[in-house]
């Protein structure tokens, strides 16, 4: 298992440098520059300001220019936010999106998995008819419509959560965030969650830890729920990339100071070194929560463990 | 004569333990009853053998019995063990019953244990929960329990995951769960189904040495006679959800009272006699193999990479008419066999010779034109058939393939002169294999062979997925069509009293060897190797004075793991005769007699009188 993380771990890397070099040129497709927007800024001070940064030089050694820094830990300067540079708006930003993803994820992970049970249980019961309910509503409705209904209910109305903004001490202001994330994400679990489950009662091990006599309970949370999350933890990878995509939107709508809005607005702003700086973080994180979820496999599953890959 | 065995017959039975009355279940959205009337009785210490083709209501009986039908199931009738009424107990009540008082064992091994836990967690599962024992002494018993089912190694296998675990061993597990708690019932249902006729043979014993030390009954299901008639006290015949015939085995066996258990039982224990198909004179050689060495590689990456070697220096050669059977248990080689001399695996070394062509070294598109006389056909039908397509179109499709030029009436027309050939009805002319029985998709599959009236017919186990009469129905068949076209055949089976009947000359592989090669009566009656002889031990027939018998010489362990160590006999680790020279020498293969060969050091000093 260890040599197995280990050279899932490494392949990351090519994967990471291919995502790299496709952002690079893609983002330099895109017409415009990065400091097209201050159109204030005389064709001379321009000029200048693109000699300082390199951007004058051919595309190609930009290119080269760019790995090396970054192999030397260095993300480079913002263009548009000329204070910093991008490691320190990423250092100021993620552990806010890391808390609110972390948060949304184990919400809807641990409130998927409850409702998908409870639903397959007693499938046809009210519980389930709940389930198809609330999975069609939050499926339908995107986060910047769910988000200030929640708002505007827990916060205007009932006043029990701040609406929006952001306080490192006060966990209250992640509440709401973290809920309008974590809703889709519970239904969409939920659903796989109550099929897999149903399947997997009709298995035929089930059936015969029942002719044991091992007892509801026990066949249900020793037999049944295993298998039954394999295909859920299956889908931890591409809710790793609905929970970064839904977090731009979230933090933009309750203001959260977290780095989805650099991503937006470094692209808007043609920020490369800022826009690239975002990539990194965001395909590093999915590739791990792919790692991890397939490490999540094997351990459910032991018949994968042995499988050399 | 009556299709229903007079009430309370079976309960005349001594000391009922579990007894069934008028038994009937329907599920929701049918409206035929999926059972109907079912009465049984099992007495304590007995064994009742609960006989039918699939889809009887054979395992239904006894799910519905101990509460184990899907929900929305309408149960009604009585079941009672001792004295306790069954039907309409509760689920904690039931799970107070089951696993302690009644074990289970189902068909299947392979999906009946639950994947992500140890062989060891799961025995001792039972133990904790139905005799509340501690974690180490349920883990104790646990040991000892798969040892007493004989689980070679068994320490180890406690902490393996089934996947781990061959077939046999697996079932071996399931029969150490369901004993764990000295039940007074054991049900079997097909315990043995899809395993070697070895395996078969030793699970079979070895049920019965338990039932008889622990005085435990046992309801043996199955659609194989011979495993009743080795075991049984007492046999019901199940047809379409209803007993229509009950009685001791003997009388059953000896003088059945129905028409349908006649049939079963003249499909199941025809005496093995002389082939049945003329054997033509000997034509020219249709295929020749000559050292044919066929290997895989196992694991994927390029440091891991391992060849095993599935077939080793292997050569036969089948004349024009005649038919050759390929006996082995699973994983011998035999499958690869046919793929490698049909080109349909890659060989490694060796030479195939096809109508008396050299045909080893031609690239694929040029055998195209030549497999029109080399026709293979499947074990399982179903998925060997386009879904797609109606039965006449399958049949009819090699003929577009291979002889395009026929006009489409000329085609029609042989098409189904074909299907009438095979006793295929014109109403299922239009349907889809989904659509058709085992045997009749068989029987389809056959027709595509043989439309092309192939030189050919190559045969990988195609009847081992078929009930009893579907089997033997579609053996006369292939026999009759290989009288009337004088087709060669290729018989690749597990089953060497099928073989027997229906192939002049037969060849033993064990483990990618050759071991033994004759002409298949004589090959029965005095096998020359010790491997064949266990082979044939362990045919079970359906004949209840002699099975039990021959069923208690039967060993009852696993097999030992075949020696890892290259070079001299790879039986030996099996071997009751193996010497010191079987280790250090590869036994040669040589003529042992007309047309026999053999590859054994010792086998005319034991094979003599033996049998
Ligand atoms: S060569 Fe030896 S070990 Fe092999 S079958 Fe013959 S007697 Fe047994």
């Amino acid at each position: 298992m260890f040599g197995y993380t280990l050279r899932r771990l490494l392949g990351i890397v090519p994967v990471l440098l291919i995502l790299l070099t496709v952002s690079f040129f893609v983002v330099r497709l895109a017409p415009g520059g990065p400091f097209a927007a201050a159109r204030a800024l005389p064709a001379r001070t321009r000029a200048e300001l693109k000699r300082l940064y390199g951007l004058d030089r051919p595309l190609g050694v930009q290119y080269l220019d760019y790995l090396d820094a970054l192999a030397h830990g260095n993300l480079g300067p913002s263009y548009s936010m000329r204070d910093d540079t991008v490691a320190q708006l990423i250092g100021a930003g993620l552990p806010v999106s890391a808390t609110l993803g972390a948060a949304a994820l184990a919400l809807g992970v641990a409130l998927g998995v409850a409702l998908g049970v409870g639903a397959a249980l007693n499938p046809g019961a009210v519980l389930d008819r709940l389930l198809t309910l609330f999975a069609a509503l939050t499926l339908a409705l995107p986060s910047f419509v769910t988000g200030p209904l929640l708002a505007l209910a827990f916060g205007l109305w009932l006043h029990w959560l701040p609406v929006a903004g952001w306080r490192p001490d006060a966990p209250r202001y992640l509440i709401l965030p973290a809920v309008t994330l974590a809703l889709p994400l519970a239904a969409s679990l939920a659903r796989l969650m109550r099929a897999s489950l149903l399947e997997v009662l009709q298995a035929s091990y089930v059936r015969t830890a029942r002719a044991r006599g091992l007892g509801r309970a026990r066949v249900l949370w020793h037999h049944a729920l295993r298998p039954a999350l394999v295909p859920v933890v299956g889908y931890l990878g591409p809710a790793a990339t609905y929970l970064v995509t839904g977090s731009l939107v979230v933090e933009t709508v309750f203001e959260l100071p977290g780095t989805g809005r650099y991503l937006v607005q470094g692209a808007i702003d043609r920020d490369y070194t800022l826009v690239m700086g975002m990539v990194l973080v965001y395909g590093l994180l999915t590739l791990l929560a792919n790692l991890a979820a397939d490490l999540a496999h094997a351990w459910l599953d032991p018949r994968v463990r042995h499988e050399p890959l | 004569m009556s299709s229903t065995p007079p009430a309370g017959e079976l309960l005349s039975a001594p000391e009922g333990l579990l007894s069934i009355e008028a038994l009937r279940v329907r599920f929701p959205g049918t409206n035929a009853p999926a059972l109907e009337d079912v009465s049984l009785a099992v007495g304590r210490g007995e064994c009742l053998g609960v006989v039918g083709e699939s889809g009887a209501g054979k395992s239904l009986t006894f799910l519905a019995a101990f509460g184990l039908l899907p929900a929305g199931a309408e149960v009604s009738g009585r079941a009672r063990l001792g004295t306790t009424e069954l039907l309409g107990l509760t689920e904690r009540a039931l799970d107070r019953i089951r696993g302690r008082r009644v074990g289970l064992v189902f068909q299947d091994p392979m999906s009946s244990l639950t994947p992500h836990l140890t062989v060891g967690a799961q025995v001792a599962e039972v133990l904790r929960r139905h005799l509340g024992l501690g974690a180490r002494a349920a883990r104790t018993r646990a040991g000892e329990l798969l040892e007493r089912v004989r689980l070679g190694d068994a320490g180890r296998r406690m902490r393996q995951y089934p996947h781990e675990l061959s077939g046999g061993m697996r079932q071996r597990v399931m029969i150490a769960i369901a004993l764990a708690c000295e039940p007074q019932l054991l049900i079997a249902d097909e315990p043995t189904t899809a395993l070697d006729v070895t395996l078969q043979a030793q699970l079979l014993a070895l049920l019965a040495q338990i039932k008889r030390e622990q005085h435990m009954a046992l309801v043996l299901i199955t659609h194989d006679f011979g495993a009743v008639a080795g075991l049984a006290d007492r046999v019901a015949v199940m047809r379409a959800g209803r007993v229509i015939e009950s009685g001791t085995a003997a009388q059953v066996f000896g003088a059945p009272r129905e028409t349908y258990t006649r049939e079963l039982l003249r499909a199941a224990g025809e005496p093995p006699g002389v082939p049945a198909a003329p054997s033509a004179p000997a034509g020219a050689a249709v295929l020749e193999v000559s050292d044919l060495e066929v290997r895989f590689a196992h694991g994927t990456g390029l440091l891991r990479r391992r060849l095993f070697t599935a077939l080793e220096s292997v050569s036969l050669e089948l004349a024009g008419g005649q038919a050759l059977g390929i006996v082995g248990e699973s994983g011998c080689g035999k499958s690869t066999l046919t793929r490698a001399a049909l080109r349909l695996v890659r060989a490694r070394g060796g030479r195939v010779v096809w109508l008396g062509r050299d045909v080893s070294a031609l690239a694929p598109r040029y055998l195209r034109h030549l497999r029109r006389d080399l026709q293979l056909i499947f074990q399982d039908p179903l998925a060997s058939l386009d879904p797609h397509l109606t039965v006449e179109r399958l049949v009819g499709e090699p003929l577009e393939i291979h002889l395009s030029a026929l006009p489409p009436a000329e085609r029609l027309a042989r098409t189904r002169s074909m299907l009438e050939r095979v006793g295929l009805e014109p109403a299922l002319y239009g349907r889809r294999p989904h659509e058709l029985s085992g045997g009749q998709c068989q029987r389809v599959g056959i027709a595509r062979a043989m439309i092309l009236a192939p030189r050919l017919l190559v045969c990988d186990e195609p009847l081992s997925a078929l009930d009893v009469r579907a089997q033997r129905q579609i053996r006369l068949l292939l026999e009759e069509l290989r009288g009337e076209q004088g087709t060669s055949l290729l018989f690749v089976s597990h089953d060497l009293a099928l073989v027997r009947r229906l192939c002049e000359r037969a060849l033993v592989l064990y483990r990618g060897r050759m071991v033994e090669l004759g002409p298949s009566a004589a090959l029965f009656e005095r096998p020359l190797h010790p491997y064949t002889r266990e082979l044939i031990e362990a045919i079970a027939l359906a004949d209840p004075a002699l099975q039990p018998a021959r069923l208690a010489k039967v060993a009852l362990g696993e097999p030992p793991a075949p020696l890892a160590s290259p070079g001299g006999c790879a039986f030996r680790a099996r071997c009751p005769h193996a010497t010191a020279v079987c280790a250090e020498q590869r036994p040669p293969w040589v003529s042992a007699g007309p047309g026999r060969w053999v590859a054994c050091h010792h086998f005319g000093q034991w094979a003599d009188g033996m049998l």
